[in-house]
C-alpha cells in the first residue's frame, strides 16, 4: 500500500494542491460572492432582491456537472479564453455562493430586527447596519452551516478532473491504469480530502467560537 | 438624584419643565405632522394625524394598546414609511431611503422599549459608533464624548462591558447616551421603561427628566403618570389611530374631556 504513495508521489502532490488551490480560491469567491447576493436578498431595492432570488433559484437548482458544461463550452464561445483552472473557480464558485447565500440570509433571519432598527436610526446606510451590526451577528448561526457547504465544495471539486483540471480525483485513474490497486489508490485520495476537510473544520469551528455573543 | 432645590423657593423642591410653564420652549416648529396617514394592510393605524412638536417641547404619548402610538412615533424617523401626508423635522421634509434619510434620521435620536444595543459590541463602542461611522468624527473627540454621556447617565463605569452584563436598567440608559452622541435635534422615546423591573423604571426616568430639564425636544410614548406630570408640557392621546385629546399634563389627568380618554385613565389609575 505504501508503493502507492513512494511510486506516485510526484502525481498526488500536484493532485493535491490542485485540489488545495481549488478549495482556497472557490472558497474565498463563494463566501464574497455568497455574501453579496444574500445583501441583494435582504436589500430595500426591489430589483436587487429579485436578482438574489433569481440567482439562488437558478444555481441551486441546476446540477453542478451541467454549470461546468456552461461554463467550459460556453464560455470560449464568447471568446472569454480562461485557463481550465479558472473555468473550474468560475462553475464551483457560482454554485456554491447560491448555497452560501441562503446560509447567510437564514444567520441573518436570526439576529432580532431591533438590532437593525437601531442601527437605522442613528442614520447607518444599507451597507453600514449590514457590515457593522447584522452579518459580524448573523456569522455565528451561519458559520456550521457554512461550513457543511464548504465541505461540499470541496468533494464536488472533484468534477473538475472531468474538465482537464489537475486535482486530486483525478490522479486516480492515472494510477489505476499504471497497474496500482483501486482500493490503495483511493485510500490515499480519500486520506488527502480529508487532511483539506478536517483542517477546515477546525478553522471554522475557531471562528464560531470568535463569533460568539453573549446575550 | 439630583435636584434644583434653591434655598429660597419655599414650595416646588424641583423645578420642572412644567413649572415653567409653556415658555420653556422657544415655541418654533421642530417636527411637523400634517394630516399623516398609514395603514397596515387594511388596519388604519395612523388616521389624519396633525402634530406640531415646538423646539423644546416634551411631549407624552398615552393610549391604550394598538392605538398606534409606536407607529407615530416611528414614522417621525420613518423606520416606518407613511402612505399619505407629510413630515418635516426643523423645515426639511423627511425623505425617501438613500443618503438624505440616514442624514436626517441621525438628527433623531431614538429609545426603544427592548434597548436594542448593539449585542456584539461593547458599551462605549456602542456609544461611539453612530458618530464615528455616521458623522465620520474624530475617534479621539468621540471617545471623550461617549466617557463624559456614560458618566452623564451613570454608567461611566460600565464602559467596557457588554451590553448582556448590564440590568436592564442600565441598558437602557446606554441606549439614551447612544442616541445623545449624536447630538440630535429631538429624541423618540417609545415606551423605554416597559420592559424594566419596578427598581429600575426610576434610574431611566431621572434620566430622561434630567434630558427634558435641559431643554431636549422629546416625544416619550410612556405610562408613567408621574413622569408626564413632572416633565412634559403636553399631553397627546391617541385612540384608534387618532389624536383623541391633547392638553396639558394637569388638565389632561384631572380633566379628561373625551369619554375614551377618561374610561382610559379611570383603567390605568385604578387598576
Ligand atoms: N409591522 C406591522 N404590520 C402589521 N400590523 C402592525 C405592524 N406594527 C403594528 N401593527 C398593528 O398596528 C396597530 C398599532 O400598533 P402600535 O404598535 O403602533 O400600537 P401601540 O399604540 O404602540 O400599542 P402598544 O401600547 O401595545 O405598544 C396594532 O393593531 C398593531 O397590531
Ligand atoms: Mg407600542
Amino acid at each position: 500500500m505504501l508503493e502507492v504513495i513512494q511510486d506516485n508521489w510526484d502525481l498526488l502532490q500536484d493532485g493535491f494542491v490542485g485540489t488545495l488551490k481549488l478549495t482556497v480560491v472557490c472558497g474565498i469567491a463563494s463566501l464574497l460572492l455568497g455574501t453579496l447576493i444574500a445583501a441583494c436578498r435582504v436589500s430595500p431595492v426591489p430589483p436587487l432582491r429579485w436578482f438574489g432570488a433569481a440567482y439562488v433559484n437558478l444555481f441551486r437548482n441546476t446540477p453542478l456537472t451541467l454549470i461546468f458544461f456552461a461554463v467550459a463550452l460556453g464560455f470560449p464561445k464568447l471568446r472569454f479564453n480562461f485557463s481550465f483552472f479558472q473555468f473550474a473557480v468560475i462553475a464551483l464558485s457560482t454554485y456554491t455562493a447560491a448555497f452560501i447565500c441562503e446560509a447567510i440570509r437564514s444567520g441573518i433571519n436570526t439576529v432580532p430586527i431591533g438590532q437593525a432598527e437601531a442601527a437605522r436610526s442613528l442614520g447607518m446606510s444599507f451597507t453600514q447596519t449590514l457590515s457593522q451590526i447584522v452579518l459580524p451577528q448573523a456569522g455565528r448561526a451561519a458559520v456550521p452551516p457554512i461550513g457543511s457547504l464548504l465541505i461540499a465544495m470541496v468533494r464536488n471539486s472533484a468534477i473538475a478532473s472531468a474538465f482537464n483540471t489537475t486535482e486530486l480525483m483525478g490522479t486516480s485513474s492515472t494510477m489505476i491504469e499504471n497497474g496500482y490497486k483501486s482500493l490503495w489508490v483511493l485510500v490515499w485520495i480519500a486520506i488527502g480530502y480529508l487532511i483539506i476537510t478536517l483542517t477546515m473544520s477546525a478553522l471554522l469551528a475557531a471562528l464560531e467560537k470568535k463569533l460568539a455573543v453573549v446575550r | 438624584m439630583t435636584t434644583d432645590a434653591s434655598d429660597t423657593a419655599p414650595k416646588p423642591p424641583v423645578l420642572t419643565k412644567r413649572d415653567i410653564g409653556k415658555d420653556a420652549h422657544s415655541g418654533e416648529p421642530l417636527v411637523v405632522l400634517e394630516n399623516v396617514n398609514k395603514h397596515f394592510g387594511a388596519l388604519h393605524v395612523l388616521q389624519d394625524i396633525d402634530l406640531t412638536i415646538h423646539r423644546g417641547e416634551v411631549v407624552v404619548v398615552i393610549g391604550p394598546s394598538g392605538s398606534g402610538k409606536s407607529t407615530l412615533c416611528r414614522t417621525i424617523n420613518r423606520l416606518e414609511a407613511i402612505d399619505g401626508g407629510r413630515i418635516t423635522i426643523d423645515g426639511n421634509l423627511l425623505p425617501q431611503e438613500g443618503r438624505e434619510l440616514a442624514r436626517l434620521r441621525s438628527d433623531v435620536g431614538m429609545v426603544f422599549q427592548s434597548f436594542n444595543l448593539f449585542a456584539h459590541k461593547t458599551v462605549l463602542q456602542n456609544v461611539t459608533l453612530g458618530p464615528l461611522k455616521v458623522r465620520r468624527e474624530k475617534a479621539d473627540v468621540v471617545t471623550r464624548r461617549a466617557h463624559e454621556l456614560l458618566d452623564r447617565v451613570g454608567v461611566g463605569s460600565q464602559a467596557d462591558k457588554y451590553p448582556a452584563q448590564l440590568s436592564g436598567g442600565q441598558q437602557q440608559r446606554v441606549a439614551i447616551a447612544r442616541a445623545l452622541a449624536m447630538e440630535p435635534k429631538v429624541m423618540l422615546f417609545d415606551e423605554p421603561t416597559s420592559a424594566l423591573d419596578p427598581e429600575m423604571i426610576n434610574e431611566v426616568l431621572e434620566v430622561m427628566r434630567d434630558l427634558a430639564r435641559e431643554g431636549m425636544t422629546m416625544v416619550v410614548v410612556t405610562h408613567e403618570m408621574g413622569f408626564a406630570r413632572s416633565a412634559a408640557n403636553r399631553v397627546i392621546f391617541m385612540a384608534d389611530g387618532r389624536i383623541v385629546e391633547e392638553n396639558t399634563p394637569d388638565e389632561f389627568f384631572s380633566n379628561p374631556r373625551s369619554d375614551r380618554a377618561r374610561d382610559f385613565l379611570s383603567k390605568i389609575l385604578h387598576h
